[in-house]
């Protein structure tokens, strides 16, 4: 069988957004809401707008949350836009405390009144290094520091483990708009909407997946 | 001097083409770059994306119900090709027609007349979609004191301490409301939008300059970021909103789409003059 890349169906997503833009980078895409897509997929894009309980409500509903730990136990590269980034913690405060998947330690928060919110628009990133632990920021390969990537949304991630913070942003405060844990990856920013050098990270992750 | 945390961010201001679209096509000319066939809002966008523009805006200004899956396919035809925002307005009345639009692969939807009716549509869709993907349009027009419409306007409006107050207009701008366009901007903020595409109506078409002190009064009033649309002329007039305006991001059409200037200009121009923008 082909392999492909799962995009997560959970009824949030841009999903025909992520997906052509894998594609137009030379991703084979299944959209996919069942266990066995997930587990067969060479590697898992779990895209997302909008609120946070409405996504764990929605994930819950479905066989997607026991597959995708699965696949993520088991190694599969994971990236997780925006919404999808924040699914991967423990817990966040939009609309009342509300549990995640807690696949990274961490609360999601939302930005303080001293900045227009959402926090929308073209903002730049900056690379972070860490000397305690081997990260893989393949991810960011050949993405100048200071870049622009295209971000929407309200909430931003904090995780426990500062090492597994690859980019931050400034927006009225300086805040984790990248991340990676083991073979999972997740961007605060949208890729699929952020031009050339957005498609770039997409097509690095899709090389990280084959040279896994 | 104090200074406001607001502009601790790197966070660039936005310039925004916007493209008129009826039944499919473009329509008033492009002719600013060699465009095998400029009616085709998927060809100007994806030229308009190369030349580093933060987003497009489609306004589909047919919109009678047995055309709106036309704005759909090309909505569809778009998101395969061009990797920006993508933000659809015109016509929108209702929940469904939201949520059609942003499946096709629109990244947010711009409703005016419909919200205004029915405020309740602001926050079910925000609700529904997440504030980040729903633009309340608003056209405003000054409203002059001698004007037999002022009395009923006073009546819901506080004053402004520049004594000048705008009326919302709906229905492309042909039917006064009696509502006053700083107070409408804050409800919509409550209801939960989570951008506002402001239009001065005595500004638009005239490339005079945008009217900066409703774009100040709307970006002083809310929380949200403001659009700017309506009246540009120059690239002084994108830099003047964006500053004395205090506007996040500013939309223009006609000085783009006849090449008077290149959204790479546009850039280049406010770099120079201090203003933090992606290029």
């Amino acid at each position: 069988m082909d392999k492909f890349i799962a995009v997560i169906d959970y009824g949030l997503g841009n999903l025909r957004s992520v997906s052509k833009a894998l594609e137009s980078v030379g991703a084979k895409v299944k959209v996919a809401d069942k266990a066995k897509d997930i587990l067969s997929a060479e590697a898992i894009v779990l895209p997302g707008v909008g609120a946070f309980r409405k996504g764990m409500e929605n994930l819950g509903k479905s066989e997607i949350i026991p597959a995708l730990l699965e696949s993520i136990k088991n190694n599969k590269p994971f990236l997780g836009i925006c919404l999808g980034l924040q699914l991967l913690f423990t817990e966040s405060e939009e609309h009342g405390i509300c549990k995640g998947l807690d696949i990274i330690k961490g609360n999601v928060k939302k930005f303080s009144a001293n900045v227009k919110i959402p926090h929308m628009g073209w903002n730049d990133i900056r690379k972070q290094k860490t000397e305690n632990r081997e990260q893989k920021t393949d991810i960011l390969k050949d993405i100048p520091d200071n870049s622009y990537f295209y971000f929407d949304h309200s909430y931003y991630v904090e995780p426990e483990d500062k090492d597994t913070v690859i980019a931050t942003t400034e927006y009225g405060k300086e805040f984790v708009s990248a991340i990676n844990k083991d073979n999972v990856w997740g961007v605060q920013f949208h890729p699929e909407k952020s031009s050339d050098l957005g498609l770039k990270i997409l097509k690095n992750f899709i090389e990280l997946t084959r040279t896994k | 001097m104090k200074i406001e945390s607001k502009f601790l961010t790197g966070l660039a201001k936005r310039i925004i083409p916007c493209l008129d679209v009826k039944d499919g096509r473009v329509v008033k000319g492009i002719n600013f770059i060699n465009l095998k066939d400029a009616g085709d809002p998927v060809e100007t966008a994806s030229a308009y994306s190369k030349e580093g523009a933060d987003e497009v805006v489609f306004l589909d200004i047919a919109a009678s119900f047995e055309k709106r899956g036309t704005m759909l396919d090309v909505v569809k035809k778009t998101a395969e090709k061009v990797f920006i925002p993508l933000t659809v307005g015109g016509g929108i009345r209702n929940i469904e027609d939201i949520r059609l639009l942003l499946k096709s692969g629109a990244d947010k939807v711009s409703i005016n007349t419909a919200a205004l009716e029915n405020p309740a549509l602001i926050k079910e869709s925000a609700e529904e979609f997440g504030s980040q993907c729903i633009v309340v349009a608003i056209d405003a027009k000054l409203q002059k004191t001698e004007d037999k419409n002022s009395k009923n306007l006073s009546s819901v409006v506080r004053p402004l301490s520049s004594d000048k107050k705008w009326e919302v207009y709906t229905y492309g701008g042909r039917k006064p409301t009696g509502l006053d366009a700083v107070r409408w901007a804050r409800r919509v903020e409550e209801l939960g939008a989570g951008e506002i595409l402001l239009t001065s109506m005595d500004k638009d078409g005239t490339k005079d300059g945008y009217d900066l002190q409703l774009t100040q009064a709307i970006s002083e009033a809310v929380n949200i970021p403001v659009i700017a649309s309506g009246g540009a002329g120059t690239l002084e007039h994108l830099y003047e909103a964006l500053t004395t305006g205090k506007a996040d991001a500013v939309l223009a059409a006609s000085i783009f789409h006849y090449g008077e200037y290149s959204i790479k200009e546009a850039k280049e121009y406010l770099k120079n003059k201090g203003i933090a923008v992606r290029i």
